[in-house]
């Protein structure tokens, strides 16, 4: 039943000018919230959480590098199974939401690197090190702009979104390298502390500020998606009618 | 370097990106929606028009 409904739900959401009105009315309201999120989750952080014991307050940087790495890989899940979408189903807003998708997530995987490097110096005493965590993560970057750049190398839109598609799903695979790098490997980067099994290492007076910024975060990123795939809607229908005034024209001239 | 300045530069940076994403949304969102109604007011629509 539930199933049913979900399918429902996807194809009614198939249709752009429905998808437009939805997303409309839901933009603006999720944008104030991230804000207010933001604006919460920034005091706690710089008023209200603790120094910790031993990295003194350079700890503040924890909580804008976690919840850009945890966008970083959200941003994939989310192009994987828009590629998926376009390659299995040919839902047609499928290749939109994988575009919009991509400068957004190769945004939060900058933001991961710098702010990770930035905390690394005075922590580690490095800004970078060549292991399996942080090398996986600049390798996600790189795929990131490699997609980038194949949206920009094929001009018709629908076969870039195959060949995008297909880059996708291939690079999927750094996804849990990236996750379960800090197991696999001996890294200079600590292992996971929020969600693992057997709950949470952190303590809840930098759990909470953290959690708050990783919802403000996040509320922002689908934000910014949306608003992409607004964008890519309306750029798409331009072209569109761009390509119809030139085949009127030429037929005129004919 | 004192460990503020690291927090300090990763908020700012981390600031930076952001405003620069929500910058290229608002920008790019205008571009199009200019162009449809620069079209539209051109009388292109998805629908043929006699003559």
């Amino acid at each position: 039943m539930q199933g049913r409904y979900i399918v429902h739900m996807i194809r009614e959401l198939a249709n752009p000018t429905r998808f437009m009105t939805l997303s409309g009315t839901l933009l603006p309201w999720m944008a104030g919230l991230a804000v207010l999120l933001f604006g919460i989750g920034l005091y706690l952080v710089w008023f209200v959480a603790p120094a910790d014991y031993q990295q003194g307050e350079t700890v503040k940087i924890m909580y804008i590098h976690v919840p850009a790495a945890w966008l970083s890989l959200f941003f994939y899940m989310i192009m994987a199974s828009s590629a998926l979408g376009t390659l299995v189903w040919r839902h047609p807003l499928a290749d939109v939401s994988q575009k919009a998708a991509a400068p957004i997530g190769a945004a939060f995987t900058f933001i991961c690197l710098v702010t990770g490097s930035l905390w690394g110096k005075p922590m580690w005493g490095t800004y970078w090190q060549w292991d399996a965590r942080l090398t996986s993560m600049l390798v996600m970057l790189l795929v990131y702009l490699g997609i980038l750049a194949l949206w920009r190398a094929i001009e018709e839109p629908n076969r870039a979104a195959r060949a995008v598609s297909i880059l996708t799903l291939v690079g999927a695979v750094n996804v849990p390298i990236v996750k379960f790098s800090v197991d696999w490997w001996n890294t200079l980067h600590q292992p996971a502390s929020v969600f693992r099994l057997g709950g949470p290492t952190i303590h809840t007076s930098m759990l909470v500020p953290l959690l708050v910024m990783a919802v403000a975060f996040t509320l922002m990123g689908v934000a910014l998606h949306l608003s992409g795939i607004r964008t890519e809607i309306l750029r798409r229908r331009v072209r569109t009618l761009n390509l119809l005034e030139a085949e009127r024209l030429d037929a005129r001239a004919a | 370097m004192t460990h503020t300045f690291f927090i300090v530069t990763s908020y700012v940076l981390t600031a930076l990106v952001i405003a620069g994403l929500i910058v290229r949304a608002v920008i790019d969102h205008r571009a199009q929606v200019r162009a449809l109604a620069e079209l539209e007011s051109r009388g292109v629509s998805r629908r043929s028009r006699r003559g």
